[in-house]
């Protein structure tokens, strides 16, 4: 059994008993165990169920690189699927529930799929789940999705109860990693007088070193690593923060740090996560190695765990995976997981070194401590079910003959150790295989290079591919020197202090065990314990020709659970390059990404959730609105009333009623949102006779027009009026959505091709508040408030004037979007709501109704006006929609024409607008299709037009619509048929799309 | 992320700080061009690994636009300058010469 050991923990303290649920069991551990140790020390070596084949997994490494201790953590809207044991802090009252069975981890009727495992090889679902098709959406679909997914997802209804936060970091360098390697390169560039920031991604700094063994300038590594933490702390240029994962470099330096504040101190105030975004010269990833396991059968059953960790749960946390360990081995390291076993009291009743010359000193040190060792060995299976009961012992050169069954509780295994080249590689750096260590290492000569051409990211120690502590300490000291002299520092102590352990025999790589394992083995020799792939898939992926890795990869899932292949990638790369006859270099790796492990959606989320999101720009008059019942729409970043609902009345009636109220007296509209932008300069009338497809230059000051503006491909981008101020300055209205787009357009086409035109131009939109009266009493509202003539004569339609209204500075655009009489006022913004308030207070005697957006889609439409974005969908041109009269024919250039011009644009089966008017009155649905005869080569029926803007009209009280239509305005009067999915149709003429009013007897008045 | 100088502030913005404008040095065709010239103009682009030269706008800051010439593969910057220009500096085109001899980019090498 798995149990609490009477010495060591260096990590746990014995006074500090915390107590915590497991599946709703109360068990005890200490402050600074992990969940894994705590459970472990519980004896609960069942820690989860595969995802594939359910089958019962233990814990198999000490951290992050653990593919099966994955747990939900806490309740309710604090609850998390798929947490890490091994990296999980253990405090009082945290809850934990395994995952990824039923009715109970213990018993899970799903492990049925693990006797029909044979069924279920790579490649299953393609080939299983293609035929008969109609199958797919009803019943494989369905099922798929029944058992898909580790882990619960949390309730949608919950709301992350936890802040979190974004922090912004420069430095000159930045070290990843708080082992000896990286706090040896922190000191060595920070002593030199380099800014250095240090990641460490645990709560402790040392890494493996107080683990492992060995003395660091004849100190305990412990010491060494309390003496390297206190200089660096005393330095006022270098700075250390623990549980803070280096989870992605990016270009030019960029890295984003993780650090978890109170993770393991959930009663802390403060941010939970925070999301370090940091810009550095220079980058030491000093990201140490991870073990491998040795793919034998039976090397998921729960009490197989990597031998490092065995030893990690021993040394740090006082905790014996089991009492009687058989250690099975290709390399000296894991000589001293059976050493520090047997030193504790606990039994290794052999060690199977597939090596047939054994090790160095390590195995010299074992033997003389009575530890049987069996050179050449194999582990041709594991016996167990929830727990190891025996390890057959054979002949690693062999077939898979038993030559001895071992009976043990634990076994520990390692297959040689791959640095960690995540960090390195993320942005570029590439990888050389070496042989004598059967690992990927970082290749120097090509590093990943910054914005100066110069590499910017430096391995240290093991994730460099230094095995030796000493050789660890030297190469890191290196490390620090280089980066510190990359960012001109170059003074202090770059001498590296001196480490001391047993030199180590050279590994054999094993990538199966035994040699010749014969199917049956294969089938239970597991690649990825989290995605359960076997040897025997990714032999199966190469024999049905997936050759390239990426492909391999997809089709068997290797590598592509939660942690990304940390365990499986090397052993799952060489047992494709076995089976494809080729290197392993020649088969290469596949692709590191960002982030290293899992990040928080809070972490990065940041502050911007709720009402901080993102900015809500409001009008002057906001407040008058949301008092008033206002019906919010976003527009953009802007907010605007949909409509003002007043009691008992639903948002579509209030539509209707402010329609009519506008159209048979006085309607209110605020028109802030729209863009203002100011255009000046000598050049002025010459720079937007080319922004727009009118002439604007021959504009009178005074006057107003409307204009349309196209990109350079000719579509149709935005509209609004223009008024010349003077002779040198016009102002140019744009849509609420295309004030920011527009300006920067016309900067853009300032900036990059007319620069040398005399023009400047200001987004004003802000400045200003504007509000449309509108409706026959608009000029009598105007006249009571006093102050300028507005007259017919005097403001003549098209016209603006400056003057005082109600003792306020205005000007008044006489200009309409409803048909109607009506004034855009603008006031300066600051007087907005003082304006608003005249004018409602004013309006009283003709029932003045303010109304919001859709009421002027109604009005507009009504009147056959185009509205950005309903008509225009970047795909439309302004001739599509019948304004040839707003193109001007006597200029020779404006951004648009050329594109105009081609073959494509100019065809005359182009769809255009029309006016379109149900038989029976009723309103078209949105998007809907006119269908033609027949049916594409795809079954589909032809359309011969869509429905662009559509609207009960209260006015004319019935449906109306525009569409595009091809030959529309050539086909008055003809019907077709309209259709929004489904078998329904209905029947529609096409009409001139001015349904109102056409003579505009109304506005001119 | 990458970071730029913009040349007219000096700030070294960052890739969020940025508009990316696509490549540089386009020579506009109007109304009266030919359907290949004009079809260049609006979709031909270069895609090179290597050498290129792009149009960028430090629109969340000044709000120029400018000119940079970079490495698409080791994201190495050779220099910024002015948008308003219509090729590139020539000690900027040296000093990319010098660092890439041989390289070619639409006519020029």
């Amino acid at each position: 059994m798995s149990t609490r050991v009477q010495t060591q923990g260096r990590l746990i303290n014995r006074d500090r008993p915390v107590s915590f649920k497991f599946n709703g069991t109360l068990l005890n551990g200490y402050l600074g165990d992990t969940l894994a140790s705590a459970l472990l020390a519980n004896d609960q070596m069942l820690m989860g169920r595969s995802f594939k084949y359910h089958r019962p997994r233990g814990v198999v490494a000490s951290g992050s690189e653990e593919p099966n201790a994955l747990v939900g953590l806490g309740e309710g809207d604090r609850f998390e699927p798929n947490q890490r044991a091994t990296t999980t802090e253990l405090f009082h009252g945290l809850t934990a529930t395994s995952q990824n069975h039923w009715p109970s981890l213990n018993y899970d009727v799903g492990i049925v799929n693990n006797t029909l495992s044979r069924f279920l090889s790579a490649g299953f679902y393609y080939k299983m789940f293609i035929h008969p098709r109609p199958f797919w959406k009803h019943i494989y679909e369905p099922f798929i999705r029944h058992s898909a997914g580790l882990g619960k997802a949390p309730d949608s209804e919950s709301r992350d109860a936890d802040r979190y936060e974004h922090f912004y970091a420069f430095t000159d360098v930045l070290v990843i990693g708080g082992g000896v390697a990286g706090l040896q390169s922190a000191l060595t560039a920070a002593r030199a007088g380099a800014k250095v920031l240090l990641l460490e991604q645990t709560a402790h700094l040392g890494g493996r070193a107080p683990v492992d063994g060995g003395t660091i300038d004849g100190m305990d590594p412990d010491a060494w690593v309390a003496k390297a933490c206190e200089e660096l702390d005393a330095l006022p240029n270098a700075q250390i923060r623990t549980r803070t994962m280096g989870a992605g470099v990016y270009d030019h330096g960029y890295v984003l740090g993780y650090e978890r504040l109170t993770d393991h101190a959930p009663e802390a105030s403060g941010p939970r996560h925070r999301l370090w975004r940091i810009r550095a010269a220079q980058i030491i990833t000093a990201t140490g190695a991870i073990e491998r396991p040795l793919s034998f059968a039976g090397n998921d059953i729960p009490g197989v765990m990597l031998a490092s960790a065995m030893r990690d749960y021993l040394v740090n946390f006082g905790v014996s995976p089991g009492d009687r360990t058989v250690v099975v081995t290709n390399n000296d390291d894991a000589y001293r997981t059976a050493i520090a076993l047997v030193q504790a009291g606990l039994k290794v009743p052999a060690i199977l070194d597939a090596r047939p010359n054994g090790g160095g000193a390590l195995m010299d040190d074992a033997k003389a401590l009575g530890i049987r060792v069996e050179t050449g060995a194999a582990a041709v299976k594991v016996k167990g079910a929830k727990r190891v009961h025996s390890v057959c012992r054979g002949v690693q050169a062999g077939d898979g003959e038993v030559l001895e069954e071992i009976f043990c509780d634990a076994v520990a295994m390692s297959g040689g150790w791959s640095p960690v080249v995540h960090l390195w590689s993320h942005c570029g750096g590439k990888l050389f295989w070496d042989e004598g260590q059967a690992a990927f290492r970082p290749d120097h000569a090509r590093a990943p290079t910054s914005h100066d051409g110069a590499p910017f990211v430096i391995t240290a120690g093991s994730a460099d591919g230094e095995m030796h502590l000493n050789a660890v300490l030297q190469n890191a000291a290196n490390a620090g020197k280089t980066a510190a002299s990359a960012v001109g520092a170059a003074k202090g102590d770059a001498a590296a202090p001196s480490g001391d352990a047993p030199d180590e025999a050279p590994l054999v790589p094993v990538w199966m065990m035994p040699q010749g394992a014969p199917r049956k083995l294969r089938t239970k020799s597991w690649l990825d314990y989290q995605n359960d792939v076997k040897v025997s898939d990714v032999q199966l992926a190469a024999q049905e020709g997936f050759e390239s890795v990426e492909h391999a990869k997809r089709y068997t899932t290797l590598g592509m659970a939660t942690d990304q292949g940390k365990l499986s990638n090397i052993n799952g790369l060489a047992t494709l390059s076995h089976a494809l006859n080729e290197d392993i270099p020649q088969v290469g790796t596949t692709t590191f990404r960002p982030p290293y492990t899992p990040i928080s959606f809070g972490a990065i989320a940041g502050e911007a959730r709720g009402e901080i999101f993102q900015p809500i720009r409001k009008t002057p008059m906001h407040d008058w609105h949301d008092s008033n019942g206002a019906h919010w729409e976003p527009v953009g970043h802007w907010r605007r009333p949909y409509a003002y609902p007043q009691p008992g009345e639903t948002v579509e009636d209030a539509v209707q009623r402010e329609v009519l109220a506008t159209r048979n007296s006085l309607g209110l509209l605020d028109a802030s949102t729209l863009g203002k932008i100011i255009v000046k300069g000598p050049d002025a009338g010459r720079f937007l006779d080319m922004l727009y497809t009118n002439m604007m230059s021959t504009l009178k000051p005074g006057r107003c027009r409307y204009g349309l503006m196209c990109t350079e491909n000719g579509f149709l981008s935005d509209d609004g009026v223009v008024a010349r101020i003077d002779e040198d300055t016009f102002l140019c209205h744009t849509t609420t959505g295309g004030a920011e787009s527009v300006h920067a357009h016309m900067e853009e086409w300032l900036q990059t091709e007319w620069w040398d035109w005399k023009v400047w131009t200001v987004n004003a939109t802000e400045q200003y508040a504007q509000i449309a009266v509108v409706g026959p009493n608009a000029r009598k509202l105007l006249e009571k408030l006093g102050g300028m003539d507005v007259s017919q004569d005097a403001l003549t339609f098209m016209g603006w004037a400056d003057g005082a209204l109600a003792g306020l500075s205005v000007r008044v655009h006489r200009i309409s979007f409803s048909g109607e009489l009506s004034f855009e006022i603008a006031v300066a913004a600051n007087l907005g709501r003082a304006l608003w308030d005249k004018l409602v207070e004013a309006g009283q005697q003709w029932n003045i109704t303010p109304y919001g957006t859709e009421a002027l889609h109604i009005l507009r439409a009504e009147k056959g006006f185009i509205m950005i974005g309903d008509e225009t969908d970047g795909t439309v041109i302004p001739q599509d929609l019948g304004l040839d009269w707003a193109i001007s024919k006597k200029k020779t250039d404006y951004i648009g024409k050329r594109a105009q011009q081609r073959s494509h644009m100019v065809d005359p089966k182009r769809w255009k607008l029309v006016g379109l008017e149900t038989l029976d009155g009723s309103t078209l649905k949105d998007g809907a299709h006119a269908i033609a005869d027949a049916s594409n080569e795809n079954g589909q029926r032809n359309t011969q037009g869509r429905v662009t803007s559509t609207y009960r009209s209260p006015t004319l009280n019935k449906g109306i619509a525009m569409g595009l239509v091809l030959n529309g305005p050539d086909r008055m009067g003809e019907v077709i048929e309209l259709t929004a999915g489904g078998d329904d149709t209905v029947k529609a003429k096409i009409v001139n799309p001015v349904f109102f009013d056409p003579e505009g007897a109304k506005q001119n008045v | 992320m990458l970071c730029l100088e913009c040349p007219y502030c000096g700030v070294a913005a960052e890739e969020t700080d940025l508009h990316p404008g696509g490549e540089a040095h386009l020579k506009r065709f109007g109304p009266e061009s030919s359907d290949d010239d004009f079809t260049g103009y609006l979709f031909h682009r270069e895609n090179p690994k290597g050498v290129h030269f792009e149009r960028w706008r430090h629109v969340n800051g000044c709000g120029k636009w400018f000119h940079a010439a970079r490495c698409t593969n080791t994201l190495e910057v050779f220099g910024t300058y002015s948008a308003q220009t219509t090729e590139p500096p020539k000690d900027l085109l040296d000093t990319i010469r010098a660092k890439r001899p041989g390289f070619t980019w639409r006519d020029i090498a």
